[in-house]
């Protein structure tokens, strides 16, 4: 059976590395895995979008409307904007951060207010995090994809070692103590 | 052990793994990181040339020269090469020679949604299309192997949903490959007329036993079902359609996307009850199977514009949909924006503060996004280098508006196709304004060097371009160069510019914010004391401003320091950080 997950965002996030680190981790678990993520244009501040797809064996690198078995939102309206794509039993994990995008700083538009209410209200399961501190506590705000990371990796079934491994072979060496840090605040919420 | 690769990046290994001596390309999304990848492996050359079509006749004349050779471009970018490709095409090669074209259906990145398929028809070149990434990586060598077999050149085409995922790769290196002889041939390399005669006889030849290689061939493929549907899919869609159908339907998988076959395609639509072309964006396949009688859907239910995706195809053949979960929101769109501390958007703010209706001719680039709100200063975006070329031309019809029209491109653009206005510009005479945003950076595409940064693709030195020289020998002798990070000086200057009667370069210089050798300042702040909440700051359009219970605010995650914000604040209220 091939589970999918999406990694939401704002370009400039950090959402890539994430998703070269879910990937690697899948990898190591001796799956089928597929990545798939658009870059150009999008990626300048705009609403950025990861599919993983892992199992015996995918096809389709994409994942659409009621397909995703956990989204991991790195910002509040991005989770709002793509809540339809949940599974009905998929789990929603959110950051806390909000983003305004240009339409609402311009003022053609308002971000709406109790976007975690509406999400549970809508019948999400949702975990909402604020990774933001759990990244400042690590020492860098920049690690905020990594401290999501490891609320994510609690809710897969890879055990901690294999994410641990992973980093250590994904990050580069003089971050490496910055994202062990991050990804055990995530992992220990 | 099988690797994670992504397609580009696996087109790349396969480059190697074929023996490929030499790449040239120009970058383009989603072609990019093909290029980028292959200069990893330090038995291919490579190389960003100006732009697509030098690219191309490198390759080219590497490959007439013995060696297997490469370019990449995206869609477009084919049709600057367009011109090599097709007379290639009747030369053929001395060693492979394989032109990688990646096109943007849904574009995601791209001003057309052109199929290239129809550069492979019109030039009569054999095309391939891989539907992942251990794909990308077999049909690369096996391109090297059938443009040596058939002399021609092979394209091999990607889409986005290609190009851009990650899969699993197995490869298998077979060593070097050495160069051929090279033996002058004019009857054979030199194209004219009567030459050229002789081998396009040759071309209709070899399209006829490429169709025969074609109809029994490892990469056309029938993987038999349920025949009560049939599917004739290629690239990405075939992928979409075993998901959405599974055993439900039996596949005809084309890798080869020209020549098509005949007998194949005859064979598998008498077995399947009913037949669907599942191909995005144009009906190629469709045609084709129509032209040989076939009775097959397509696009009278499938659409032309944008992707196709599993669920779709659910849908149309299956009548399934699946269900999903939506919020009670309305939820603000998030377009792409000009980073903070986009020097961009200091020239484009300079020139609305000179006037907000000053026609601007834009151009391909991160700055095309200064044509949406809260900038909205882009009038016109056609292609590479229009931006130069076409203010020449409304300046001819529309003389008395020239002190107030202006063209912008980026410096990477500038070389890749803008010179040539330019030297139109001083040669047909008009006050054309011209300004180069030289950012130091080939930009949207993920920061490619090009010939004015002073690095090649792997970092080393190289000769620049100097714009300010280049503009003179061209035949402007105005040419200057404007800070855009001081808005209130560079509005000065081109305002000035603007009321001089002859043409002029002006060079808007300052890196792009997120080069690495750029440093930042530490993000600024906004004092609430003495903040008005006036909002004379938001008008910058920077994406790291906001407004928070009306004062302004400054996102220090976002905020890189360049200070253009600050005189915008009529109180002083926004300081520098510490």
């Amino acid at each position: 059976m091939t589970k999918s997950i999406m990694i939401v965002g704002v370009g400039g996030q950090g959402t890539l590395l994430a998703s070269r680190l879910l990937g690697n981790a899948l990898l190591a678990q001796g799956l089928d895995v597929k990545i798939s993520e658009v870059h150009g244009m999008s990626q300048r501040g705009g609403s950025v979008v990861t599919y993983v797809k892992y199992g015996e064996s995918v096809d389709s690198p994409i994942i659409e409307e009621g397909e995703a078995d956990i989204i991991l939102s790195f910002e509040q309206l991005e989770a709002a904007r793509w809540l339809p794509f949940l599974k009905t039993t998929g789990k929603m994990i959110v950051n806390t951060q909000c983003i305004d995008p240009m339409p609402v700083i311009t003022g053609a538009a308002t971000y709406p207010t109790g976007i975690i209410d509406s999400l549970v209200a809508a019948g999400a399961n949702v975990v909402a995090v604020d990774a933001l501190s759990l990244a400042l506590e690590a020492g860098n705000p920049k690690a905020v994809n990594v401290a999501l990371i490891g609320v994510m990796a609690k809710a897969t079934d890879i055990p901690e070692s294999v994410w641990l491994d992973t980093i250590r072979a994904t990050v580069p060496e003089k971050f490496l103590d910055l994202n062990l840090k991050a990804f055990a605040l995530g992992y220990n919420q | 052990m099988a690797k994670l690769m992504l397609g580009n990046a696996a087109v790349a290994l396969g480059l190697r793994d074929a023996g490929c001596r030499l790449v040239s390309s120009y970058p383009g999304t989603p072609s990019t990181e093909i290029t980028e990848n292959a200069v990893k492996y330090d038995s291919v050359y490579c190389e960003w040339a100006p732009n697509e079509k030098v690219a191309l006749e490198t390759a080219a004349g590497a490959s007439l020269a013995g060696a297997r050779a490469f370019a990449a471009q995206k869609h477009v970018g084919l049709n600057v090469a367009a011109d090599p490709l097709y007379t290639m095409s009747y030369i053929g090669v001395n060693g492979g020679l394989v032109v990688a074209v990646a096109d943007d259906p849904g574009m995601h990145s791209s001003q057309n949604e052109q199929d290239s398929r129809h550069h492979a028809e019109g030039s009569k070149i054999m095309m391939l299309e891989p539907s992942n990434s251990q794909e990308c990586y077999d049909f690369t060598k096996l391109a090297f192997s059938l443009s040596e077999d058939f002399d021609t050149p092979v394209l091999l085409r990607l889409t986005t949903r290609v190009a851009h995922s990650t899969s699993l790769v197995e490869s298998v290196d077979d060593g070097e490959v050495p160069l051929k002889d090279y033996v002058k041939n004019p009857q054979k390399n030199v194209m004219m007329p009567a030459m050229a005669k002789v081998r396009h006889v040759f071309v209709e030849e070899r399209i006829q036993k490429q169709i025969a290689w074609a109809e029994n061939c490892p990469i056309n493929t029938i993987e038999w079902n349920s025949k009560k549907i049939g599917v004739i899919a290629a690239g990405i869609t075939y992928q979409y359609a075993k998901e959405a159908l599974g055993d439900q339907a039996s596949y005809l998988k084309l890798g080869c996307v020209y020549p098509l076959p005949v007998e194949l395609i005859k064979t598998f639509v008498a077995s399947c009850d009913e037949v669907y072309v599942l191909e995005q964006l144009d009906p190629v396949i469709e045609r084709h199977c129509k032209s040989l009688g076939l009775n097959v859907i397509g696009k009278e239910k499938f659409t032309m514009c944008g992707e196709y995706s599993q669920s779709m195809i659910k849908k149309v053949i299956l009548g399934e949909e699946t269900s999903n979960l939506s919020v009670d929101l309305t939820v603000p769109g998030r377009p792409p924006v000009l980073c903070a501390g986009c020097p961009h958007r200091g020239l484009f703010n300079a020139l609305k503060e000179i006037d907000a209706n000053i026609f601007v001719s834009g151009d391909i680039g991160c700055y095309t996004l200064g044509s949406l709100a809260p900038i909205g200063m882009i009038d016109t975006c056609i292609c590479m280098g229009a931006s130069v070329s076409s203010l020449h031309g409304r300046n001819k019809v529309r003389p008395e508006d020239a002190k107030r029209s202006v063209a912008v491109l980026g410096d990477s653009t500038f070389i890749h196709s803008g010179i040539t206005g330019l030297i139109n510009i001083a040669y047909n005479d008009t006050n054309s304004k011209v300004i180069v945003l030289d950012n130091s950076i080939t930009g949207m595409t993920g920061h490619q060097q090009n010939p004015t940064t002073g690095k090649r693709i792997n970092g080393d030195p190289a000769t620049a371009v100097d714009l300010e020289a280049l503009a003179k020998a061209c035949g402007i002798s105005r040419v200057l160069v404007v800070d855009p990070y001081d808005i209130p000086a560079t509005k000065a200057a081109i305002a000035a510019e603007l009321d001089v009667e002859a043409p002029s370069l002006i060079i808007s210089r300052r890196p792009c914010a997120l080069l690495k050798e750029v440093k930042h300042a530490p993000a600024f702040k906004v004092d609430a004391e003495a903040c008005v909440g006036c909002k004379a700051c938001m008008k910058i359009g920077c994406p790291a401003i906001s407004i928070k219970d009306k004062k302004s605010v400054i996102d220090f995650t976002q905020c890189v320091g360049c200070g253009m914000c600050k005189p915008y604040c009529p109180v002083d209220a926004i300081k520098e950080g510490e």
